[in-house]
């Protein structure tokens, strides 16, 4: 028998601890024994150049894929299995159901009851309060990857991973979308994985950079003052100079 | 309404140069009959014309519901069985190996020759495209949504049922529409062929005894039922279709973008 997750415990946070983590991608190993923490009730980013394999990371994080090697435990020692809720880049949304409909999903995809009421609280508070009945067709880019993090949130899991949620958005949408998230994910525990070093330095509590063949980790110092960072606060620009020549250099 | 323009204009057009063909050839008319001379028949014989297609309309509605119900289920039994997978698909494809023309003779002999063996035979027909439409639509779930639904139902009391319910079969219902069109534009040729191979009555029982009879005209305006008949079975499918799965017209542009 597996214990049902208790659909409120999102409200309790958890730290993560990947330890020795190793994944095969057709017989060839894209990364061997990395070990770093999420620490918990704080959004961590994940830098690293297109191709690198951030994505497999999160989804053998996510378990998605078997790894070859190493665990993923929560700071209770228990498995995170059933406390992680995934967004990729793609939304994801059904096109047969309307916005509510599709941040629901979840609950009917395990029989639960539909909590609707909480559901139009998400989408409200993400802005979608009159979008409830629209179909993801006639909805912008913006406003899908908002129902795709009203989804994620109606999921109510204390540990979030975010696979470049906001790459495929205009400049504009983006700053608002990621100024929103940090603002509905406080109190969760976030791996937001992404290619873009201004969207870490503006979202990140911690930062963690996956350079270099075989990809290493190394563990950034956050820039001062709280996310949403304003990227003319000062020292973000030098901070920024600073991850790319570490981008750059280990490449 | 240009395009129902348009294709007034050029059906008369084939009209007239049929017209001019016949008249300038001297052709006799039990070999081509003029426009003309099939229009007449019609007229004539609308009650009998009537009568048959009404048979043939049921054979072909009836053999679409088998067809597609069969279809339907053997789909899903093959999408939720990796046993019966196993056992039943090598038997399904190598099924489609005998022309379904050459057991025509045999469905007459075993159900006879009235309703059940052309609603058998248009049913065969059109059983393996829609089998193989569901079937790949079921198959070919976005793995996008795969990993979403795994990540939903993970630790929990995991039901496949209802990810088949909720993603897997409405995500496929695009797919089993394009069969279904396949399905709607195919079934009239299995009512056809049953009749010709033995029946009583029908459009190609008509067809078949005025082509013996040197009355062609008659044959034409058979078959000239029969097209608009088929023609409009389609066109309900497609318009169908397209009410109730207005998304999937959508479904067409690139994952990024959904």
């Amino acid at each position: 028998m597996q214990d049902r997750v208790v659909p409120r415990e999102g409200l309790r946070s958890h730290s993560v601890a990947v330890r020795n983590l190793g994944v095969t991608y057709e017989e060839r190993p894209l990364f061997t024994d990395l070990s770093f923490d999420l620490p918990a009730a704080s959004i961590t980013c994940l830098l690293g150049p297109s191709g690198v394999g951030k994505s497999t990371l999160l989804k053998a994080i996510a378990g998605l894929l078997t790894p070859a090697a190493g665990m993923v435990t929560c700071g209770d020692g228990a498995s995170a299995e059933g406390r992680i809720a995934w967004m990729a880049q793609d939304a994801l949304l059904l096109p047969w159901t309307d916005a509510l409909g599709n941040v629901t999903l979840g609950a009917r995809l395990r029989g639960e009851r539909v909590d609707e009421a909480r559901a139009i609280g998400l989408l409200r508070r993400l802005g979608l309060g009159d979008a409830l009945h629209v179909s993801p067709a006639k909805l912008s880019g913006g406003m899908r990857q908002r129902v795709a993090l009203a989804r994620t949130l109606y999921e109510d899991r204390p540990i979030v991973l975010m696979d470049e949620p906001f790459a495929s958005l205009d400049a504009l949408t983006r700053h608002r979308l990621q100024a929103e998230a940090v603002s509905v994910l406080s109190n969760r525990t976030v791996l937001l994985v992404t290619h873009d070093p201004w969207e870490a330095l503006r979202m990140g509590g911690h930062l963690l950079l996956l350079v270099g063949t075989p990809p290493r980790l190394l563990a950034v110092d956050a820039p001062a003052g709280a996310a949403p960072r304003d990227p003319d606060l000062p020292g973000l620009a030098a901070a920024y100079r600073e991850l790319l020549a570490l981008m750059t250099d280990a490449g | 309404m240009t395009r129902v323009l348009r294709l007034a204009v050029s059906l008369a057009l084939l009209l007239l140069a049929w017209e001019g063909l016949v008249l300038m050839t001297g052709v006799p008319h039990f070999i081509l009959p003029a426009p003309h001379r099939i229009a007449a028949a019609f007229a004539a014989r609308f009650d009998l014309l009537a009568a048959h297609a009404v048979i043939t309309a049921t054979e072909i509605l009836l053999g679409l519901v088998l067809g597609v119900s069969a279809g339907g289920l053997l789909a899903l039994t093959l999408t939720a069985s990796r046993r019966v997978r196993g056992w039943l698909l090598p038997l399904v494809i190598a099924s489609q190996a005998i022309p379904v023309f050459a057991i025509a003779p045999l469905l007459v002999l075993w159900l006879g020759y009235g309703l059940a063996s052309k609603v058998a035979m248009a049913a065969l027909i059109i059983f393996f495209p829609v089998t193989v439409a569901l079937f790949e639509g079921l198959r070919r779930t976005d793995t996008g949504w795969i990993d979403l639904a795994r990540t939903m139902t993970a630790g929990g009391n995991a039901a496949g049922w209802r990810v088949m319910l909720y993603l897997r079969l409405p995500a496929a219902l695009p797919a089993f529409g394009a069969g279904l069109r396949v399905a709607a534009a195919v079934t009239p040729i299995g009512a056809v062929i049953g009749e010709w191979v033995g029946s009583s009555g029908g459009l190609g029982y008509l067809m078949l005894h005025a082509n013996a009879r040197m009355q062609v005209d008659l044959m034409f305006a058979a078959l000239l039922v029969l097209a608009v008949m088929a023609l409009a079975l389609y066109l309900a499918v497609d318009r169908l279709l397209n009410r109730v799965l207005p998304w999937a017209a959508d479904t067409t542009i690139p994952a990024t973008s959904r």
